[in-house]
C-alpha cells in the first residue's frame, strides 16, 4: 500500500448492500495456528519468522487466488499501517505489535490473512451491509484451502487451538456494524444492550474493542466460539440476531417519524449544513455528523446525497486516510481540523 | 459467597490477587489445587497456611517448598499460574499436559460448552474417529463394570489401551 492512493471503495462501502440502512458492515474471522510451533506469545523472534515464512509460501486461495499483495508491517511507515487498519485490514494489537508479522491482502480488499497477530493466523472478510451468509460460505472455502498447505493445531475435543481460550473451538467471530441512532434517540438503546448481553454477545465501539460507539455505531459479535458448529453461530446472527436488531431500530426510526417529523428534518439537514459549511472539523464531530446525516438518507429526508457516499466518507475522514487524500500531515498535535472540513465540503458539495 | 476453585467445583481456600499491566485478576483455588501449583505444603491445607508463594515474594533466597510439584506443559513449560498472569495459553501442547485445567477454564469462559461442535482438519479426521471411539468404550465400561460383568469390562479396557497406544493429537 506504500505510496499508493487509497484503492477504489466500492466493494466495501455500497449503500445498496442488504439492510444498508442499519448494517454497516458485515466481518467474519477465524483463528488458527500452526502445528509445530508455540503460539506467538512464547515464541522467539526467529520462530515468528519462520512462521510468516512458512504463510507466505503457502497456496492461500480463495480471494487471493485473483491476486495477493504482502504487506510487510515492521516495513511500513505509521501512516500506512493506520491505514490498513482503518479500511478494517489489520486489528489494534496488530499495528503496535512488537513481533516479525505480515499480512495478506487480496486484490478486492475484502479479505485478508494477519500472520503473528494473537494466533499464527487471523484470516478475515468483510462485506457491507449484512452479507454474513454469504461471507461464511466464502470463509471456509478460504479455510479449506490454506489447510491444503499448511497443518492446524487441533484437539478433537477443544477443535482449533487458539492462544486465547476464548477462541477456542470454531475460532470463528462473526460480527456486524450495526448503526442505532433511532434506537438511541428514543432511549431504547439500554435495553437493546441489555438483550445482546442475555445472547452472549459482545457490543462495542466503531473500532472494536475498547473503543466508543461514535454515531451510533455498534459492532455487535459472538463472546463464544465452543460448542456450536460454524453453521450454527452464523445462523444464529444472519437469521435472528441481526433481523432483529434491524427491525428494533426500524421500528423506532418510524416512530420518530410519527411522533414529529420537523425535529427529525432539523437533526438531519442541520447535521448536512454543518459538513457542508463548516472551516473545522474534527474526527469524532466529522462521525457525529455524517451518522446524522446517514439516518436522513437511509430515510429518504435527504436527496441528492447516497448512502454509499457518507459510508466511504466515514472511511475517509479517518486521519490516515485524511493524510492520504488531502496530503495534510499526521502525528502527534498535528491539526487536521480544517483540511478534514475542506474535504467533506468538497466531497458533499 | 465464598467462591469456588479455578480448576474444579470445590470450594476455594486459597485467594490471591495478581496485578499484570495493571490489570488486576484473582486466583482462587481449593487445597488440592492449590497443593498442585505449589500455592501451599501437602499434608497441611488450610487457608491460614497459604505460604508457598508468598515465601518466595518476601525471601527471594528462602528455600522454595520442597514438595512443590507445579504442573507445567512439557512443550512450553506453561503453568496455570503463568496462564492467568497472561490470559494466554502457550502452545498447542499445553492443551494436552493441562487438559483438566483448560477444560475448566474453558467451560467458564466458553458459557458451558466443553466440546468442539464444529467442522476439524482433514489430518484431524482419525483423531475424531478415535476420540469418538474412546467415548463409546468408557461409556460401554462403566456400563459393564455396573453390571459386574469384569470378563467384558477387561476386554473393553484392553482395547482402550490398544486405541490409546494409536497416536497422538496434534
Amino acid at each position: 500500500m506504500s505510496g499508493d492512493k487509497p484503492s477504489p471503495l466500492d466493494g466495501l462501502v455500497g449503500g445498496d448492500a442488504p439492510m444498508a440502512d442499519c448494517v454497516l458492515s458485515s466481518r467474519v474471522r477465524l483463528a488458527r495456528n500452526l502445528v509445530g510451533f508455540h503460539f506467538v506469545n512464547r515464541c522467539s523472534p526467529e520462530q515468528l519468522s519462520d512462521v510468516v515464512h512458512r504463510v507466505q509460501s503457502a497456496r492461500l486461495g480463495g480471494p487471493f487466488e485473483s491476486g495477493v499483495r504482502w504487506v510487510n508491517v515492521q516495513g511500513t511507515t505509521p501512516v500506512d499501517r493506520l491505514l490498513l487498519f482503518e479500511r478494517n485490514l489489520i486489528s489494534r494489537p496488530f499495528v503496535e505489535s512488537p513481533h516479525p508479522r505480515c499480512v495478506a491482502i487480496s486484490a478486492d480488499e475484502s479479505t485478508s490473512v494477519m500472520v503473528n497477530e494473537e494466533d499464527h493466523l487471523r484470516l478475515q472478510m468483510l462485506a457491507p451491509g449484512m452479507q454474513l451468509r454469504e461471507l461464511s460460505n466464502r470463509m471456509l472455502v478460504l479455510d479449506s484451502s490454506v489447510e491444503r498447505s499448511l497443518e492446524y493445531a487441533f484437539h478433537p475435543r477443544f477443535g482449533y487451538l487458539t492462544a486465547c481460550t476464548t477462541n477456542v473451538g470454531t475460532g470463528i467471530r462473526v460480527s456486524a456494524m450495526l448503526h442505532l441512532p433511532a434506537l438511541a434517540l428514543v432511549q431504547e438503546l439500554e435495553k437493546v444492550q441489555r438483550a445482546a448481553r442475555e445472547l452472549q454477545l459482545a457490543i462495542r465501539g466503531f473500532h472494536g474493542e475498547g473503543t466508543e460507539a461514535l454515531g451510533d455505531f455498534y459492532q455487535v459479535s459472538n463472546q463464544t466460539t465452543l460448542g456450536r458448529s460454524e453453521q450454527d453461530i452464523v445462523e444464529q446472527f444472519a437469521g435472528s440476531i441481526v433481523p432483529q436488531f434491524v427491525e428494533y431500530e426500524r421500528a423506532a426510526r418510524r416512530a420518530l417519524i410519527e411522533r414529529d417529523p420537523t425535529a427529525l428534518d432539523d437533526r438531519v439537514h442541520r447535521a448536512l449544513g454543518v459538513l457542508r459549511a463548516c472551516r473545522q472539523l474534527s474526527l469524532e464531530e466529522s462521525i457525529k455528523f455524517l451518522a446524522r446525516v446517514r439516518l436522513g438518507v437511509a430515510l429518504g429526508r435527504i436527496e441528492g446525497v447516497s448512502l454509499g457516499l457518507i459510508n466511504q466518507l466515514l472511511l475517509q475522514v479517518q486521519p490516515a486516510h485524511l493524510s492520504r487524500a488531502t496530503g495534510c500531515a499526521l502525528g502527534n498535535g498535528r491539526d487536521d481540523r480544517g483540511p478534514r472540513a475542506d474535504f467533506v465540503r468538497s466531497s458533499l458539495r | 459467597m465464598q467462591p469456588h476453585c479455578d480448576c474444579c467445583s470445590n470450594p476455594a481456600v486459597v485467594h490471591e490477587t495478581l496485578m499484570c499491566e495493571g490489570i488486576k485478576s484473582e486466583v482462587h483455588l481449593c487445597a488440592e489445587h492449590a497443593i498442585e501449583q505449589g500455592y501451599i505444603l501437602p499434608n497441611i491445607g488450610g487457608a491460614s497456611l497459604v505460604v508457598g508463594k508468598l515465601m518466595d515474594k518476601s525471601n527471594p533466597t528462602a528455600t522454595p517448598a520442597a514438595t512443590r510439584t507445579v504442573k507445567s506443559c512439557a512443550s512450553c513449560a506453561m503453568t496455570m499460574a503463568a496462564l492467568r498472569e497472561t490470559g494466554l495459553v502457550g502452545c498447542p501442547h499445553c492443551y494436552r499436559t493441562l487438559e483438566e485445567e483448560l477444560g475448566v477454564l474453558i467451560e467458564r469462559t466458553q458459557n458451558g460448552a466443553t466440546t468442539h461442535a464444529g467442522r476439524h482438519p482433514r489430518h484431524a479426521a482419525e483423531l475424531i474417529d478415535r476420540a469418538a471411539v474412546r467415548n463409546r468404550l468408557t461409556r460401554e465400561l462403566r456400563e459393564a463394570v455396573s453390571r459386574e460383568d469384569y470378563e467384558r469390562a477387561a476386554r473393553i479396557r484392553d482395547e482402550m489401551l490398544t486405541i490409546a497406544g494409536g497416536g497422538e493429537e496434534a
